[in-house]
């Protein structure tokens, strides 16, 4: 037994640097699975503080972008209101209402909040964002966030009490359904973790005809995002010949050097569907274990 | 300024230029990413303890990692170097006239050639363990060779730059210090 405390204390810094490299493999990997960090909530609260102040300063060095950005998004928005239109024979006058039932049966399915980006990376193949809100505002899981021009940006995947972080669509585990806007075939927007100027969509079949420049939207069969949304331009069309499927290369409409302030888009009825979604696949795929219950 | 002090100061600048400026800048190729923090570990004094060490480079990790929002990495590629630094030490350095006239190595302390040789290699390990983590969940073999080169590569010339450019000023210890 004495030798065995003999030989430890010889070895002292060499089991201290066994230990602490399998926490540091510990956090890496139970990480990788999970989507989310050890103590990730406090650190979040630090390295959000500290990410805020050099925010403040930042920021200046890109207005010139983000008022183009806006301008661009405020001249979509006016090009839609409603006094652009006019009725030609009649004195009846429309009028919606920020109610969300109305009595024609419309309801508010999205709710936007703007948020800022105060932390981003565009250089690993893990890519996250941190904005400066979280659940102390609303803020939940799975919300989507959108650009200030209305682009994709990514999926909340972690949340404190005052920041968020995103895991941008530049990360190689995000997986993003996308339509075309032309046909509204679907398929999955994927990144490959190389080029932050290019992601992947897989899943469009090959008897459809496509273009260069054709625009990807985000898709309607989608749980987290908008349906419309554009999410980027066919840049390269690569054939792939063991499968029926395109494999295209997207030119991504977000700027993701550039991004400052966004809106985290929560789909009011998410709950429900994806609920509804994994109570059905629960019953009709493992149909015992439902009846045991 | 005590060692103390001195090297807290360090360790927040160079954490700061690595979250703020080096992983902020536009990188020249998706495989050129350059890191200087790990300096931090390289510039410690000779006087901390093996055990104290690796704590240090632990948390150095662990702090960046927080930023970049990847626990582990970073932590385990300082470990690495924190835990293979004193071997180096040893071995390039002989025994008695600079561990305890100088305060921390450096290419006076050391001589240009030692000290060349001891950044170069612990870069190198520094990278490639950390590259190899990267590349263990997405990557392809020949990636993960020219990224630790080229990343290697821009290290070391970050590291010349800012030895040319900061010459710390190291006094001569004295008994009497």
């Amino acid at each position: 037994m004495r030798n065995v405390f003999l030989f430890i204390s010889r070895y002292r810094t060499f089991f201290t640097f066994l230990i602490l490299q399998g926490v540091a493999l510990w956090f890496l990997f139970s990480y990788n699975r999970f989507h989310r960090a050890r103590f990730l909530g406090v650190a979040n609260e630090v390295t959000g503080r500290v990410n805020t102040q050099y925010n403040k300063v930042e920021d200046y060095f890109e207005l010139r972008e983000e008022n183009r950005r806006i301008h661009r998004m405020n001249d979509s928005l006016l090009n839609l209101q409603a006094r652009n239109f006019m009725r030609a024979d009649t004195s009846l006058q429309l009028v919606q209402d920020s109610v969300p039932f109305d009595t024609l049966g419309h309801y508010r399915r999205y709710h936007f909040r703007p948020a800022t980006v105060v932390y981003n990376s565009v250089s690993s193949q893990k890519n996250y964002l941190q904005i400066n809100r979280g659940s102390n505002h609303g803020i939940k899981d799975n919300m989507a966030v959108l650009s200030s021009d209305g682009s994709t940006v990514g999926v909340v995947v972690g949340v404190s009490p005052n920041f968020s972080q995103v895991m941008s669509l530049l990360h190689v585990q995000q997986k993003v359904n996308a339509a075309l806007k032309k046909s509204g075939d679907f398929g999955t927007i994927e990144w490959d973790g190389k080029d932050p100027g290019f992601l992947t969509l897989r899943g469009i079949p090959r008897s459809i005809e496509i273009k260069n420049g054709d625009t990807v939207l985000t898709s309607p069969y989608s749980f987290n995002f908008p349906p419309g949304y554009i999410i980027g331009t066919i840049a390269e069309t690569i054939t792939d010949k063991s499968t029926n499927f395109y494999v295209l290369k997207i030119k991504p409409a977000a700027r993701f050097y550039s991004l400052q302030q966004v809106f985290v888009v929560e789909n009011l009825q998410y709950t429900e569907q994806t609920t509804l979604n994994q109570d059905t696949r629960k019953r009709i795929e493992d149909p015992k274990k439902a009846s045991a219950k | 300024m005590s060692d103390f002090l001195r090297n807290m100061i360090r360790f927040a600048v160079f954490i700061l230029v690595q979250v703020y400026i080096l992983n902020r800048i536009p990188h020249l190729h998706r495989f050129i990413a350059p890191y200087i923090y790990y300096l931090f570990i390289l510039w410690l004094p000779f006087s901390v303890s093996r055990q104290w060490l690796l704590v240090i480079g632990f948390f150095t990790g662990l702090t960046l990692d927080y930023f970049t929002v990847t626990p582990g990495l970073h932590a385990a590629a300082c470990l690495l170097i924190a835990y293979v630094r004193p071997i180096m030490i040893t071995l390039l350095t002989p025994k008695d006239s600079t561990e305890f006239n100088y305060r921390e190595p450096s290419p006076k302390s050391m001589q240009w050639t030692p000290y060349i040789v001891y950044v170069v290699v612990l870069t190198l390990l520094h990278h490639t363990y950390m590259v190899f983590l990267e590349w263990l969940s997405v990557g392809h073999f020949l990636d993960f060779i020219i990224k630790v080169i080229a990343t290697t590569g821009i290290s070391l010339l970050l590291i010349l730059a800012v030895e040319l450019l900061f010459p710390r000023k190291l006094k001569f210890r004295t008994n009497t210090a």
